[in-house]
């Protein structure tokens, strides 16, 4: 099966149509995810484009899970497909399709200076530039600052803590009326995302990253599976059973009708559970995941997302301008305002606007500046099973198959297996 | 089937013509010839696919390198190497417990959804054979889940199935039948029911059509000479319509089965990634297009084929059997 030549049927009859005036201007399509807001804040962004430059650009709206974007987006550009100009790339993408995009090294290098270096770096492979960063994720703790001044509680540094809070909480709503609230809510689901959460409760404790920087497979230790046998005790405790299907929205939906303590989740909630239909709307504040002891260092996943132009687009030119356009100090301030997405521009974060908008975002510039990455730069091509293979083992010793000791031993078989020779 | 079925005329037609005159040889020919846009159109959509899949299977391509595929022999069926040690380590699809549980979950997948929608489909056409007013708008509104996509009714079952807000949890909680909420699509025991469920809600109405159509070739004197001899009407069941439905009822199991075997849609939008309801299709598309590992998803998808190929026949063959046996 193969739909391109239709599609491309359909949007040269739609370029003949439209812009048999504009000889010079450009047809272009962007493919984004629908999180959130993502898309009514693309279609503003584009409006504006085209009124300054006169070109057109179609969007193409791709689904909220990561990893479905991902084998939509390796499918197109294996095939060589034209139609899409400009992809909206996840940060660990980079080394895996590196091939297919432009390097924008020589485009971008009046603006690239002023992108945070490691995020730059996160998006260069073997001296390219693969794509510009459009902005930059670390999870945070959300916590409903009206509950727990009620009980007289703080923040929590700990997952202890937390999990002790949440429970007490819990059950005293519960006692009080609320039957439907739930100490905590995170992404259990298997796929990318409980890869992020798992990393962090790992990290957070003491059990490396999975797979180190030189490639050593570190993930079968005693503090990892220490880490995951605590999450699962949580299940059916403080966090509902359906934990382990929730992606971002799922959970974003208990947190924002109120029924949930806590929430892990990217900072894209923050502006959304503060908007007029949340019933949680000025009720919560933010904080940084806790560790596993008090003064161990907390780990976020980083992610964020970035801008690639497609190698095989005919309109390169047009389609770097807009990312260059997306990718601005301009752009990336209406977002940080509208949607609480951390820019990538470092001078954003001291800006004032910014801040009244926003008040968490001056103090998540440390936090992501230390966030732990996910093995990507390391495993290469081989990234998505090796994800695949350690959100699955996590997955199985939450939902019950096995413990968390059994399943990263042979989590830690599979990936010396897969790892073969080298990454 | 349809091949077989278009290949054995021209043969029969054949044969006729080697004793009869030039007519009959014309007429062969033109048979011939009315077939040819049919097997170019089959050879071009099913069977081309169908050789580059398989020849994938016996290489190392990626997704990215089609063109440098090299020939590897049956590496990502089964290989092995001997240790030092002495130890053999096996390696390949058939070594895999992954795939190995896709095709446990295929096949339990496959036994239970056509089970319960041939029970199911059975009693509803046998409900909408009967006369009563407003048959005809019953008879069209059946048929709503099976017009809607699979992947608007997964979504929307997907909602529905919420362990939070979905509606179900809120029913069997009003009605006292849970006590409380259940992760339908969360839950490794309850996964596969959940997928189940909608299944079973999606396809029993196409399962009712086709056996109404057979219910409806059954003659009416038959069940009239029944009436007259006195026979209870259980009775008539078992031993009037049933026989004669049958072979409706063979082709529309058939037909659901080959659809079950291959299930993916509702599996990816319901329950994606979940270890307790992976299926062959889910696992060899992670494969193909997920992982960098393209010609081991050429291998799964092969084998896939061959499974389903060897279940069909393995089920005409004893469906012809047990015909052939009751004819007797």
């Amino acid at each position: 099966m193969n739909v391109k030549p239709f599609v491309r049927t359909l949007i040269s009859c739609a370029a003949i149509v439209g812009a048999i005036d504009l000889a010079a201007a450009a047809e272009l399509s962007m493919a984004a995810n629908s999180t959130g807001k993502n898309l009514s804040f693309l279609r503003d962004q584009i409006a504006k484009f085209e009124k300054e430059t006169g070109h057109k650009v179609n969007l193409v709206t791709m689904p909220a899970s990561s990893s479905e974007q991902f084998s939509q987006y390796r499918l197109w550009l294996a095939a060589g497909n034209k139609d899409v100009d400009v992809y909206q790339t996840d940060v660990i993408w980079a080394p895996q399709l590196a091939e297919q995009f432009v390097d924008l090294t020589e485009a971008t290098k009046d603006v690239v200076g002023e992108h945070f270096p490691s995020i730059i770096q996160s998006q260069t492979v073997n001296g390219k530039l693969v794509a510009l960063p459009f902005y930059t994720d670390a999870p945070a703790l959300y916590y409903r600052k009206d509950l727990l001044d009620k009980y007289g509680k703080a923040p929590p540094k700990t997952w202890d803590e937390l999990a002790a809070t949440a429970k007490e909480i819990q059950d005293k709503e519960r006692a009080a009326g609320s039957a439907d609230i739930w100490g905590f809510v995170f992404q259990g689901n298997a796929y990318e995302g409980l890869t992020c959460n798992a990393l962090e409760w790992i990290k957070s404790s003491g059990g490396g990253q999975i797979v180190e920087p030189d490639g050593t497979i570190s993930v079968n230790n005693e503090k990892a599976a220490a880490a995951v046998e605590k999450v699962k005790e949580w299940i059916g405790t403080i966090a509902p059973k359906g934990v382990l299907a929730y992606q971002e929205e799922e959970s974003r939906g208990v947190w924002q009708t109120g029924n949930a303590v806590f929430m892990r989740n990217w900072p894209y909630a923050y502006a959304l559970g503060n908007g007029d239909d949340s019933a949680v709307k000025g009720k919560f504040e933010v904080a940084p995941l806790p560790a596993a002891t008090d003064g161990d260092q907390p780990s976020s996943t980083l992610g964020g997302w970035n801008l690639a132009v497609s190698k095989y687009s005919d309109e390169q030119e047009a389609a770097i301008a807009f990312v260059k356009f997306l990718g601005s100090a301009e752009t990336q301030k209406v977002r940080a305002i509208e949607l609480s997405n951390l820019p990538t521009i470092a001078a954003l974060y001291d800006d004032p606007e910014v801040a009244a908008a926003q008040p968490f975002m001056p103090h998540w510039k440390p936090i992501f500046q230390s966030a732990v990455p996910r093995p990507s730069a390391v495993a290469k091509v081989k990234y998505n099973e090796v994800s695949s293979k350690f959100w699955s083992a996590v997955h199985n010793t939450l939902s019950g198959n096995g413990t968390a000791a059994e399943n990263l031993e042979l989590l830690e078989v599979e990936l010396t297996e897969l790892k073969g020779d080298a990454w | 089937m349809t091949d077989l079925s278009l290949a054995d005329r021209p043969a029969a037609l054949a044969q006729g013509g080697r004793i009869g005159s030039d007519l009959q040889a014309q007429r062969v020919r033109s048979a011939w010839l009315f077939l040819a846009p049919t097997f170019l159109v089959l050879a071009l959509v099913a069977g081309w696919p169908l050789i580059r899949t398989i020849y994938f299977s016996f290489t190392n391509a990626s997704l990215t390198n089609l063109s440098g595929a090299e020939f590897v022999g049956f590496a990502n069926y089964l290989s092995w190497i001997t240790l030092k040690s002495g130890r053999t380590i096996y390696r390949g699809l058939l070594a895999d417990p992954a795939w190995w549980n896709a095709v446990w979950n295929t096949l339990k997948f496959t036994v239970l959804s056509v089970s319960i929608e041939t029970a199911l489909g059975l009693i509803v056409a046998l409900v909408l054979n009967a006369q009563f007013p407003g048959r005809g708008l019953v008879r069209a509104a059946i048929l709503i889940p099976w017009a809607i996509p699979t992947i608007v009714s997964a979504k929307m079952w997907a909602w529905m199935l919420n362990d939070q807000f979905g509606i179900l949890n809120d029913m069997l909680l009003g009605l006292g039948l849970i006590g409380e909420k259940i992760a339908w699509t969360a839950s490794p025991d309850t996964a596969m029911i959940a997928v189940l469920i909608v299944d079973v809600w999606k396809t029993t109405p196409f399962m009712a059509l086709l056996i109404l159509a057979g219910l409806q070739m059954v003659p009416g004197d038959i069940y009239e000479a029944a009436r007259i001899d006195g026979v209870h009407p259980v009775r008539v069941f078992w031993r009037v319509t049933l026989p004669l439905i049958r072979p409706a009822l063979m082709v529309a199991v058939i037909f659901r089965m080959l659809d079950a075997l291959r299930i993916f849609d509702l599996i990816y939008v319901l329950t994606p990634n979940n270890a307790q309801t992976k299926t062959m299709s889910v696992m060899a598309r992670e494969n193909l297009f997920d992982f960098d590992k393209f010609a081991y998803g050429a291998a799964a998808s092969t084998m896939l084929f061959l499974i389903i190929a060897t279940i069909t026949i393995l089920y005409m063959w004893l469906g012809r059997l047990n015909l052939s046996g009751g004819e007797r």
